[in-house]
């Protein structure tokens, strides 16, 4: 699952371009399930067909990144956030478009950290002048963090494990389950543009219509020194969603993750996340409504370029999810 | 150009009733399907030369409502209290010429006298619970005679032609984009597409959403009006559009991320056309896109505007040569890609 891990997290694929990211997971799955197909809007939908319920998973596979908004004379860039980019963190940190450009982000003059902004920030490609940079980035384009996947004893680092995590457990999943006899119909779908709200997973629930939605993300941890108040840390397992901004877990879905979890002894957290959403926030409400729940990927320094995670907290999320769709309870 | 009539008409962001009516007026009389939908959008369905099989539905969409006002409150001095229809700056209302319900009552958007304000007071900007509405009236029950609350109110601006090729008035968002969907639908020759005259832009994207449900479209362009700040007192980055160098694509904006392909698309069809064209150069701002490519099971999606200065104001300039760029490119499209 290393393997996995580094491939996926190290792929690009910022919100509106998720073009490579899908296709390297559409090349692991291809063979492990019924149907893969790319919807309309661009999430990659792999269907295990089957007799109702409909369960749906989803875990998003874009990650933030910042858009070339202007290119002045110099072949200086200014920049925006695409998604949750806390701009405190960029200065000094190198970036990686598309085609391999990297630029490091520094800020115009100031007195005090205080009157940093995004208007006073900028990227510098290396260009000698305007006509060189355009050479290798244009206005729309966008990069992501430079940073390798990293393996240091049981914790993995990357720049998007969020949510590249979620999509290495059900791509995982999506394998363990091959050739084994499914109590239901399930949908592993990897969602485009969620970290600029929720956008894929709401088509993708209404053209699926699913009875039941379980969403696969990482969620922060309060486990780091005077980290703010949040009963969740790695390594102490999956945790299983109450709420977040966007959705209030199901009871019954809750209850049965919760019963699913313990009864297969797998350690488990309970999570209260108060600021930040998910896939189902966008998912339970669809249509007439779809009962949905989530499981969570503990996760330190979450949008900044070295999310954290535990390798334990993975195999384990993995391992809840296996039993989760091999559970008749969903009848 | 239909802009000089749409302009000046009142339509805040609920009360779009005489810009759709006078949009139905201009319709052409055959080729066309026309609905007025439960929130009030004006789908109008145009039936194209030849139909081309498996062509992609394309839906053009345009917002009808502007920003405004609405009564909320009579003082007993006749003097209208009011709050904001829309995102507006509360410091460009004070002293604005305004028409106040359905007789279009004239009035002015008052303040205390700069003379009788301390010192404080001068010093801070206005605020909109501050300002009142002036209409004349000498009293409460005067001024019931002719407003009632709720009554919509919105900017009395004329429509000039100023300096060499640009236009000056209210409204141009959305405005311009009613004028260029009204030019494609009287256009003789044209592909099949359906256009879109929403209403609730302003107040979140409200009638694109449900005008999108309905027609389920495969390729759905937005035509907007959207801010240009190329002033003294903004540096380059800061301009987001610039008039005169043509219709500004999207990428993204805070409610959609135009479709990759639609924008590369656009992109090669200006460049073949010699259409000057530019990016909108700001990832702010709110349009219809964000509801429609959302609707359903979802929309490939992208924005083309026409860059205005000042929007959201009573006073907006844009230049010809970007609105006609504009019409010139969607129109591209529509031949590249409908039926």
């Amino acid at each position: 699952m290393k393997e996995l891990m580094k491939k996926i997290t190290e792929t690009y694929g910022p919100s509106g371009l998720e073009n490579e990211i899908r296709k390297v997971i559409y090349e692991e799955i291809k063979d492990y399930v019924d149907e893969a197909y790319t919807d309309k809007l661009g999430n990659l939908v792999a269907l295990r067909k089957g007799k109702a319920p409909h369960l749906m998973l989803a875990a998003h596979m874009d990650e933030i990144g910042l858009v070339v908004t202007h290119v002045d004379d110099n072949g200086f860039l200014r920049i925006s956030n695409v998604g949750g980019v806390a701009f405190s963190q960029l200065v000094g940190q190198r970036f990686v478009f598309e085609n391999g450009t990297v630029g490091t982000i520094y800020h115009e003059k100031i007195k005090s950290f205080k009157e940093l902004e995004w208007s006073k920030l900028y990227m510098d490609i290396g260009a000698i002048n305007k006509d060189d940079a355009i050479k290798r980035v244009n206005i729309g384009d966008v990069a992501v963090p430079h940073q390798p996947f990293l393996e240091q004893g049981q914790r993995l680092m990357s720049k998007a494990m969020d949510n590249r995590a979620g999509c290495a457990v059900l791509i995982e999943l999506i394998k363990r389950l091959y050739g084994s006899k499914l109590p239901q119909e399930i949908s592993f779908v990897f969602t485009i543009q969620e970290e600029v709200g929720l956008r894929g997973a709401r088509s993708a629930a209404y053209a699926l219509s699913p009875q039941y939605a379980i969403a696969v993300d990482v969620t922060r941890v309060g486990d780091m020194p005077e980290a703010p108040r949040m009963d969740v840390s790695l390594g102490k397992g999956p945790a299983i969603k109450v709420m977040d901004s966007s959705v209030i877990s199901h009871p019954q879905v809750r209850q049965n993750l919760i019963e699913i979890a313990s009864q297969n002894g797998i350690e488990y957290q309970l999570e209260v996340l108060e600021r930040g959403g998910t896939d189902a926030g966008a998912i339970h409400i669809s249509r007439e409504g779809v009962p949905s729940g989530v499981v969570s990927i503990p996760c330190r320094y979450v949008h900044t370029p070295s999310e954290m995670i535990d390798s334990n907290d993975l195999d384990n999320t993995v391992n809840l999810m296996e039993k989760v769709c091999l559970s008749p309870t969903w009848n | 150009m239909y802009l000089e009539e749409l302009s000046p008409i009142p339509g805040v962001s609920g009360d779009e009733r005489e810009v759709r009516k006078y949009i139905r007026e201009c319709l052409p009389r055959k080729g066309v399907k026309v609905e007025n939908d439960t929130m009030g959008n004006l789908l109008v369905q145009k039936r194209g030369k030849s139909s081309r099989k498996n062509a992609p539905h394309i839906m053009l969409a345009a917002h009808m409502d502007e920003v405004g006002f609405m009564i909320s409150s009579i003082e007993k001095s006749g003097h209208l209290r009011f709050k904001k229809v829309g995102g507006l700056d509360d410091r460009v209302l004070v002293a604005k010429s305004v028409l106040v319900g359905k007789e279009r009552v004239p009035g002015v958007i008052g303040s205390k006298a700069v003379h009788l304000q301390r010192k404080e007071e001068r010093q801070k900007p206005y605020e909109v619970k501050n300002l009142f509405i002036d209409i004349g009236a000498k009293s409460k029950e005067d001024a019931e005679k002719l407003v009632k609350i709720g009554d919509y109110v919105s900017f009395k601006s004329s429509f000039t032609s100023v300096g060499e090729d640009c236009y000056m008035g209210k409204a141009f968002d959305d405005r311009v984009g009613c004028s260029i969907l009204l030019e494609l639908l009287k256009q003789k020759n044209m592909p099949s597409f359906t256009a879109a005259f929403t209403v609730q832009e302003e107040v979140g994207f409200r009638g694109a959403r449900t005008a999108a449900y309905t027609l389920q479209p495969d390729i759905a362009i937005v035509l907007e009006g959207t801010a240009a700040s190329d002033v003294p007192e903004a540096k380059d980055h800061e301009h987001a559009t610039t008039l005169g160098c043509g219709p500004a694509l999207t990428v993204m904006d805070q409610s959609v991320i135009a479709d990759r392909e639609l924008l590369t698309n656009l992109v090669n069809l200006a460049e073949r056309e010699n259409i000057p064209y530019q990016f909108r150069r700001f990832t702010g701002g709110f349009t219809d896109g964000g509801a429609i490519a959302l609707a359903g099971e979802g929309t490939r999606t992208a924005v083309i505007s026409v860059p205005c200065r000042y929007i959201h104001s009573p006073f907006s300039i844009l230049q010809q040569s970007d609105y006609y760029h504009t019409l010139k490119l969607v129109q591209a499209f529509l031949e590249n890609n409908s039926g």
